[in-house]
This record gives C-alpha cells, structure tokens and sequence, in this order.
C-alpha cells in the first residue's frame, strides 16, 4: 500500500490543472439540455479534445493520451476541481467508447472513437423503450437484415440527449422469433437518415434532455452493428457495467459536491437546524468514502483484477449520496431552496435546485437501483433467485 | 499510489481465518461464557503461535513487526469469529504502547506479550470501564494526562457485567503516585492520542468482520428458510435489506484500510481518518444488526440461535474506544475548519 502520487503524477497533475486553469471557460455555459448550450458543449469538447484532454485513458490514435486508470483519476480531480463544463458526449466517451473498445472491430475504433472523443459526433443512449425500461430484455424494436443492411422498425424512448445528438446507440432484435435476451443485436444508429422521426421529451427540469425516437424502415449498413449478431446483450452488459461504475461518475464530481455542501453549511452554520452538522460531515466522509474505493479499484484493476457485479454497489451508493447531498443542501437554504438559477433573490444558490433535480434521476438511469439490489442479493450474496 | 494489499498480506489473512474458523466456533464461544474469565489462556497462546499476540511488536523481541497495514485484515478476521480474547486491548493497544514507551517496562513485557504468556490491559479516558483487567498482568491506565503503569494487585477491579456475554470489563479504583507514572506531559499526550486511534482502529476493523458475518448468517438462513413454498432469501423485500448492509460495509471498508495506512505512517490527519473508518464501521455493522435479526424472525430473538454472538459483539464493538458522537466530533472539527483539503484532489493531498 502506498497512498502517495509518483513524481510523474503529480507532474501530470500539474499540466492538467495548469491548461485547464487557461482554457475553462470563465462564465458557466447554459445547460446541453437547450439547443444553444448543446452547441457550447461541443465547442468546449474541441478545445479540450485539441488540448489533447479529451478522453485521457484511450491510446493516441483514437484521440487519447493513453494515460493509465490512476492518472484519469488525476485528470477527473483537475477537472471538476476547475469546475469545467458537463461533457455533452458523456454517453459516447464512458459508455460507448469503452465498449467499443472492447467489442469494436479495428475499422469501427477508427471510424467512431476519434470522431467521439472530438465530439463531432455526439451520441443518444437508445436503450430503454415504453415497454422495456428496467425489463431490458424487453426489446421490441427490431432490426431484420436485408442483404448489407438492417431495417430498423420500432420505438426508443428516454433517450438521454436524443433532442440534439448524431447518433444513437442501442439494442434490437435481430430475431423477430426470439425471446428475451437472445436475438438482441448491438446497432449504431445515424439520427439523420430517413424513416428516423426524434420528439424530445421535457425532463424534470423542464429541458429537453430525452427524447422519444420514431425508427421507420430506417436502413443501416452491417457495418455498424457492434458485436455479433444475436450478442446484443453480452455487449449491453458491458456498457451497463461502465454506466454504473467508475466510468460514468468519477468520484471527484461528489467530492465537489461535498466541498460547495460544506461551505453552504458554514455560511448558514448560526441557523441550521439540529443534526444538520452532523449530516453534511457524514456526507464529506461518504464522498471520501467513494474516492477512496474508487482508488482501490482502479489500484485493483492496474493490477491485473477484472471488476463485475460490484459496479451495482457503487451505482447504489453514489446515486444515494448525489440526492443525499442535495436534499441537505436544500434544508440549509430553507425557502430559497425553491429558486431557480436565474431568480433575482437566487444569488450563487440556485444550482443546488438544478442539482437537486438531476440527483433525483440518479436512483433511476442506469438500472434503478432496486434492480441493482436484486443484482447485489443474487450475484455477490448468492441469496436465491424468484 | 497503490491502494491494496500484498499478495503476503491477503495469505496471512487466509492463513489467520482457516485457523480462526477451525478454533474459534460458535460452540467454543458459548463454551467461553460459562467460564470465570472467559477467556481461554489455550487459545491465546495458539493465536500467537500464528502471529496474533505479537504482530506489532518487534521482531527482536519475538514479536512479527508488522505495521497496522498487516493487522487490519487480521483484526477483521477475528471479529467475523466473534473472537472473546484481548486482540484489541492488548495486540492492538498495549503491544504499540509499550514499544513506544520503551525502557524497562517494554524490555520486561513485550517479549511475554508477544508469545501469548502476557495479557496486558490499557485503560484510556474515553470509556469508565478497563477491557480484560481481570485477566492482566499489567495494567496501563492513562489519567489526568499521564500514564500510569502498575500490578493488578495494586489496583481494585468491580467487575461489570456487560451485555455481550464475553466482554468482560471492570471499574478499575487504583493509586497514582509518582512510582505509577511512566509518563507525562506532550509525550503522555501523544501516547494517549495514538492508542485511542489504535483501538477504534481495531474496534472499526472487527465491526468489518461481525458486519460480514451477519450479512452471510442472514443470506444463509434465508436461502433455507421456506415460507409460502419458496425460500424467503427469494423475496425481494429480504433480498433488498441484505443489500442495503452490503453497500453500507463495502463503503466503509475503504475508510478502515486508509485509516489503518493513516496510523501506521503517523499520517498528519490519522486521527480523523481512524474517525470516520469507526463512524462508517460502527453504522454498518448496527444497521447489520437490524437487517440480520429481521431476517431471521424470531428464531434470530432467542438466546439458542447463534446470531446474537456476532449482534452483541457489534454493539460492544460500537461502544469501544469512542462512540459515533464523540468521532463525528472530531470530523466536524477537521471537516468545518479552514485548513482541511476538502474538495476534487484533497483525498491524498493532491
């Protein structure tokens, strides 16, 4: 155990905060939920992708700087600690990219990671249907092949950033026969080519983060189907594991949150109501709590270790503190809690709504977390299955 | 930066649990209760023979010098037993305290200690009551800011009996005098500091074990229990309970394995990190309690069923070397103030 950085990471930490501290933008952008903040996100995405900050673990050639698990923790600290924007191409880069990586044939990493790490392309999640939300296996829409091509028939719908993205990823039945999780195929979907129909759906918040996407006899080359056929799901695991692990939500992003919850707290210290003290220190502890696990994975996986079923521990457990943290912020603020960002009285604490609202999101997406439950009780605690 | 233990590590942690799980039975542990002392010289001396007694006492004085890096996983271990024998008071707490103390007392105890012929109790101003002083043949007591050492024939013990049927704990009336005091001033202080943050940390890395063990005792029974035609492990209801305990104890070991690097490299914020591994630990294994009695049903409230040794040993556990209140002090004091790294990067002073 050795709970210092090398010479080399702190060195690699100073670049990273010395660019960023250049070339953050000094105002924050509007939400990628509205068409003209989409548009500043991806403008942000290219200077971070010509700084060469993109994606920092994928190899040079496909826009990295194959820097190692540790060091894109380094980078993810740096990042949040600089309070850089979002990334609108979330979807692509940690869910996507890694399973593309893993599954992708060599002409479709070159094809489709560069092209995401610059977020020139931009991707929609295509997962969930009306009637296959938490019941994945429930996939509907279908894609038959037609000489070198799929006809895609069906519905999509809660596709996160569906209202603005170019592509869509997402699972279909290549076997109309089929049941369940067989006869599912993994197909990359353009969101320009005919027969697609994208009807954005308001969120909570009241921006368009989803969208419904209509898919009409929409032709798409073999080509752009990920894994075997009739594998869909194996592929769509792996992308679920990266969604709910340590991908998706790097642990500085609740340490932020902890920090900007600690200092709400001591302005409003003389007013806070009993144990309030107590619940934003314990929520400090768990943001730590997280880091550190997220370090002994990642020191766990440099070390040749796979990671599997625990990625449902730690969706469960930092989608609870994210909504945790808020709803104490929210306490603290008392009537403003309600304000939105742009309200007179609001001052600097109107994002604690905003984030609120997306914490609230955090025990659905990605599998809800009673379905990890489930995961956790039959796939760690060998406890039985119905 | 490397965040896990050695392949060394993890084999004596094996090597430790096949031992424990072969010796230390639920039917030992019951036996032990109805004995006077409740403990079992026997077993202490085995578990030195493996390294327990002595891992943080120098190897020149038959002891493994190990750090707390080693003895963390170990310490879980004998709390997934329910182990009754002084591995906090003594292995955790004495053993260092008197290595740092050095001197006569440590050339005159330590090697004794170290090959299980000594048990030596620490008593320390955050509990009213001294852990194994009835089996000891040392004491040190910390009082007014100095340290005392002396035989327990000098001193009264008023036994207490306490809910957990193997902690065996006295009201210990003694003398101070000038002979006693083995040390004063900064340097009792420090040595006063260091061994409250040993035994939490010790205390934490048990509550690990009991809280793991309830979690299988609880996922065990419910996969053999029917009700309704099906195991009610099958239930979602059960299924999501034992969950709950399980995201609780994984997030709580990484803040026990940090404290436990934290005390062995005398870490600036040790005091804080050993804080929140005992908040965290202490907050599974109660919430283990719970979860794993309600499993059971009312098989899990009676005395014949094992699961109350490992329920009261986590309330004991809770109730050692501070409790959640008096920790959550000491994270609020770091937490709130002006200097602590708090934020993206202040994890390991980034």
């Amino acid at each position: 155990m050795d709970l210092t950085y090398t010479p080399a990471q702190q060195a690699f930490r100073t670049e990273v905060r010395d660019w960023l501290g250049a070339h953050v933008p000094k105002e924050p952008l509007a939400s990628f939920d509205t068409k003209e903040g989409f548009e500043a996100h991806r403008e942000w995405e290219h200077v971070l992708n010509d700084g060469g900050y993109a994606m920092v673990p994928w190899p040079v050639e496909y826009g990295g700087r194959g820097a190692n698990l540790l060091e894109w923790l380094i980078f993810e600290e740096e990042y949040y600690r600089a309070g850089a924007p979002k990334r609108v191409n979330q979807n692509g880069i940690f869910l996507l990219g890694p399973t593309i990586m893993e599954y992708g044939t060599p002409d479709q990493k070159a094809r489709f990671l560069p092209k995401m790490a610059a977020s020139e392309e931009v991707w929609a999640q295509g997962w969930s249907e009306p009637n296959a939300g938490s019941d994945m296996a429930n996939i509907q829409a279908t894609a038959i092949r037609d000489g070198d091509h799929y006809v895609i028939n069906g519905q999509k719908t809660w596709a996160s950033r569906g209202a603005y993205a170019d592509w869509l990823f997402g699972m279909f039945r290549t076997d109309p026969e089929s049941e369940r999780h067989r006869g599912l195929t993994f197909v990359l979907v353009p969101l320009d080519l005919p027969g697609v129909t994208v009807r954005p759906i308001a969120q909570l918040d009241g921006l368009p983060g989803f969208a419904e996407v209509f898919l009409d006899d929409v032709r798409v080359p073999v080509e752009n189907r990920l894994g075997d056929e009739g594998k869909g799901w194996q592929v769509a695991m792996a992308t679920a594991g990266f969604e709910r692990g340590l991908m998706l939500r790097s642990p500085a992003r609740f340490q932020e949150t902890a920090r900007r919850l600690i200092d709400l707290y001591r302005d409003h210290a003389a007013e806070a109501a009993p144990g309030v003290r107590e619940a934003v220190v314990d929520c400090w502890s768990q943001a730590e709590a997280y880091t550190l696990e997220t370090y002994r994975t990642v020191s766990r996986l440099l070390a040749g270790a796979k990671i599997g079923s625990e990625a449902s521990l730690n969706k469960i457990f930092w989608s609870e503190l994210d909504l945790r943290m808020h709803e104490i912020a929210l306490q603290i603020l008392e009537e403003r809690g309600q304000l939105l960002p742009g309200a007179p009285a609001a001052g600097d604490v109107g994002s604690w709504l905003d984030g609120y609202l997306f914490a609230l999101s955090g025990p659905i997406y990605a599998g809800t977390n009673e379905i990890q439950r489930n995961i956790i009780a039959e796939r760690i605690l060998g406890m039985p299955r119905a | 930066m490397n965040f896990d233990f050695t392949e060394d590590q993890r084999l004596l942690q094996e090597t430790v649990r096949g031992f424990l799980e072969g010796e230390c039975t639920p039917e030992a542990i019951r036996a032990l209760w109805e004995t006077d002392t409740g403990r079992s010289s026997a077993l202490w001396k085995q578990l030195a023979e493996v390294g327990l007694a002595g891992l943080l006492v120098p190897e020149s004085q038959e002891g493994m010098g190990l750090g707390e890096t080693d003895f963390v996983l170990l310490c879980e271990e004998t709390g997934r037993v329910g182990l009754a024998e002084p591995v906090v008071s003594t292995a955790a707490v004495a053993a260092p305290l008197l290595r740092d103390l050095g001197g006569e007392l440590a050339e005159r105890w330590l090697k004794p200690l170290a090959v299980g012929e000594a048990i030596v109790a620490v008593g320390h101003p955050w509990s009213p009551f001294v852990d194994d002083a009835h089996v000891a043949d040392l004491l040190l007591l910390f009082r007014d800011g100095e340290l005392h050492a002396l035989q327990p024939s000098d001193a009264t013990l008023e036994a207490q009996p306490a809910n957990d049927p193997a902690r065996r704990i006295a009201k210990v009336s003694w003398q101070p005098s000038a002979e006693t005091r083995v040390a004063e001033g900064a340097r009792a202080a420090e040595l006063e500091a260091v061994s409250l943050d040993r035994g939490a940390l010790a205390c934490a890395a048990q509550l690990l074990g009991a809280c793991d063990r309830l979690i299988n005792e609880a996922v065990d029974y419910t996969s053999q229990r029917q009700q309704f035609g099906v195991p009610i492990g099958s239930f979602q209801a059960v299924k999501h309970m034992l969950a709950n305990v399980k995201v609780k104890l994984e997030y709580a070991r990484p803040l026990v394995y940090r404290a436990a690097a934290s005390v062995a490299e005398g870490h600036p914020q040790r005091g804080v990190h050993v804080s929140m591994a005992k908040v965290a630990a202490t907050e599974a294994a109660e919430v283990g309690t719970r979860q794993a009695l309600q499993a059971h049903g009312a098989i899990g409230y009676t005395w014949e069923q094992d699961l109350h040794i490992w329920m009261r040993r986590s309330w004991t556990l809770a109730q050692s070397f501070g409790l959640s209140r008096r920790h959550r002090e000491r994270m609020a004091e770091f937490a709130l103030g002006d200097a602590a790294p708090i934020g993206a990067g202040g994890t390991f002073g980034g």
